[in-house]
């Protein structure tokens, strides 16, 4: 006799996508469940966690804001190659400006921010025309290029990079900005990204002439995606700077491009807690495979590998899936 | 219908794509509030001449004007602002999103703003209303459903509710009637008689000749990316020329 899965959502579900009608405290514990445990984890956790650990949260939560900037991006029908150049922009405008100027990290956070944002949609604004791969390689080559121009002009420090840079002072200041600035993120981009606005950029990934066809300047708008996705690289960029205390070329390293869209693709491509999941996921392995030296990166590999094939949707969709639905088997 | 002015005029229009003359110094003029029936064997240039119109493509020479305006060479989302909407040939929604999500996008487009003032309710709930205008059934999950899932015949009453919701002075359907059932174009021709009282000017590029003929007031015949026939349909029922580019040789 065969069998097929039947899958069912679970009435809270149904009930909750527009209407909000929920019938006891369970049902209402229910909802807020997925969304309290990374708000409360990630606000208790530093508590727990030693100097080195803080460290390791700290870079997970850089790269899962490199992969929200990943994935705003992505969802808008532009996939980069270079979150790097977010990053590496940000932190050279922030090395620059306390190095030279001497002014205090945290306005050279916000002034690197909106710079950043600015300049790489500005570098990025010509290719908005372009499409699927080609827009994909010219953001693979800007960070190239200007690590070069670095390090050919010797500018702001040549291969050496500027050191000595100001820090927050305080290793808790440093962990508890980068949390709440990713809770910020995560709660209120996914807002964004579920709203009318949000919604438009998703259709340009579905069908830009489509989108062009409703009187709409699809250019406008992907520009302002990317100013968005640029302003979170370029202020995960500075962030590491102050944290580092340097900047140099290794901030235009592949990592930081590679890294979020890996954690992207293992959450889940296409929902913002997915990316934010999958850098959970990709960074602490990254940090416990330490301990066995050359054969990391193989280990890394198969593991990312065995993701992608096993779980193609990612393993936030899989879980949510589980989460809101039933399953059971039935005879066809 | 009485003629309220002119609302298009094209002049002379032509587009080369390398050697080929896809339409060669096409000029018609049509009236507000006009139906106007654009016919022509397969690879005559309806198509491109839409996009002409509406900016997808740039004309080689010529002149589009829209209520006395050039728009010629302007940017389709421009032109698609001034109220020319347009449906697609080969149906394209946007297939990740719910019917009714689809229709949020035209409706979030400036010119709907701005003809309906700021804030003007729940976007979803226009939505709704629209698509059960083109008959997609209030009470049943089909508004609902993700755009991949939808039959054919939906996905062209999903491109025409798109294209209304843009609330357009001029309509251009491309090949609405195309790869739909005999029952479900008589359920579509109301939906445009409807659109027509509501004073809208309609352009229908369509093959499915009887069911045209039946609504139009005007024709107009491409082949070759040329003119060759302009009248009443029932003029143009009896032209040889029309006769001889749709059957090839004599009848």
């Amino acid at each position: 006799m065969a069998k097929r899965k039947e899958r069912i959502d679970r009435g809270i579900k149904v009930r909750s996508e527009d209407i909000f009608a929920l019938l006891s405290w369970k049902e209402m514990l229910y909802l807020a469940f997925p969304r309290l445990i990374p708000i409360v984890g990630l606000l208790i956790a530093p508590l727990f966690l030693n100097i080195y650990w803080q460290r390791v949260l700290i870079s997970v939560c850089v790269f899962s804001l490199l992969a929200i900037s990943w994935d705003i991006l992505a969802q808008s029908g532009m996939i980069s190659l270079g979150q790097s150049l977010f990053f590496g922009i940000g932190a050279y405008i922030s090395g620059v400006l306390n190095h030279y100027f001497h002014i205090s990290p945290y306005i050279t956070i916000c002034l690197a921010t909106l710079l950043g944002a600015l300049l790489c949609t500005l570098l990025l604004l010509p290719v908005l025309r372009l499409r699927g791969i080609y827009f994909s390689m010219v953001t693979l080559v800007i960070p190239l290029m200007l690590v070069r121009i670095i390090e050919a002009t010797k500018i702001f420090g040549g291969t050496e990079g500027l050191s000595g840079l100001d820090s927050f002072g305080s290793p808790w200041i440093e962990v508890y900005m980068i949390v709440v600035i990713l809770l910020i993120c995560l709660f209120g981009f996914r807002r964004m990204m579920d709203s009318d606005y949000g919604l438009v950029l998703r259709a340009i990934n579905d069908d830009d002439r489509s989108v062009i066809n409703a009187g709409i300047n699809i250019y406008l708008f992907k520009s302002q995606a990317l100013f968005i996705s640029g302003a979170i690289g370029a202020f995960t960029g500075a962030f590491v700077t102050h944290v580092y205390m340097f900047v140099g070329m290794p901030v235009f390293a592949l990592d930081y491009s590679i890294l979020p869209i890996a954690a992207a693709v293992v959450g889940g491509p296409g929902n913002l807690a997915g990316a934010t999941f999958g850098a959970f996921i990709l960074v602490p392995l990254s940090e416990l495979l330490r301990g066995i030296g050359g054969l990391r990166i193989v280990l890394y590999g198969i593991f990312l590998v065995v993701f992608i094939v096993a779980l193609p949707e990612g393993i936030f969709h899989f879980i949510k899936r589980k989460y809101f639905q039933f399953e059971r088997w039935v005879e066809v | 219908m009485v003629s309220k002015g002119t609302l298009l005029e094209v002049v002379d229009l032509c587009k080369s794509f390398g050697g080929i003359q896809a339409v060669n110094l096409i000029s018609f003029t049509l009236q507000e509030g006009e139906l106007l029936g654009i016919i022509g064997p397969n690879g005559s240039g309806k198509t491109t001449l839409i996009n002409l119109i509406t900016g997808f493509v740039k004309p080689t020479s010529g002149k589009i004007a829209y209520r006395g305006m050039n728009i010629t060479g302007w940017p389709a989302y421009r032109i698609i602002r001034l109220g020319i909407a347009r449906t697609f040939q080969m149906v394209r929604p946007f297939y990740h999103l719910p019917a009714y999500k689809n229709m949020i996008v035209p409706l979030y487009s400036p010119r709907v703003k701005r003809l309906k003032g700021g804030r003007y309710g729940d976007r979803d709930a226009i939505a709704l209303d629209l698509l059960e205008e083109v008959g997609f059934e209030r009470d049943s999950f089909v508004a609902y459903k993700v755009a991949s899932a939808l039959p054919q015949g939906y996905l062209k009453r999903l491109e025409l509710a798109k294209a209304i919701a843009l609330e357009p002075d001029l309509i251009i359907l491309d090949e609405l009637f195309s790869g739909l059932s005999l029952a479900e174009v008589a359920s579509i021709v109301p939906i445009i008689e409807k659109l027509r009282q509501q004073g809208k000017t309609i352009i229908m590029i369509e093959h499915r000749l009887k069911e045209l003929f039946r609504i139009v007031d005007r024709v107009i015949v491409l082949n070759f990316g040329m003119k060759i026939a302009e009248g009443l349909p029932s003029e143009i029922m009896d032209n040889e020329e029309v006769k001889r580019a749709y059957l090839g040789t004599e009848v």
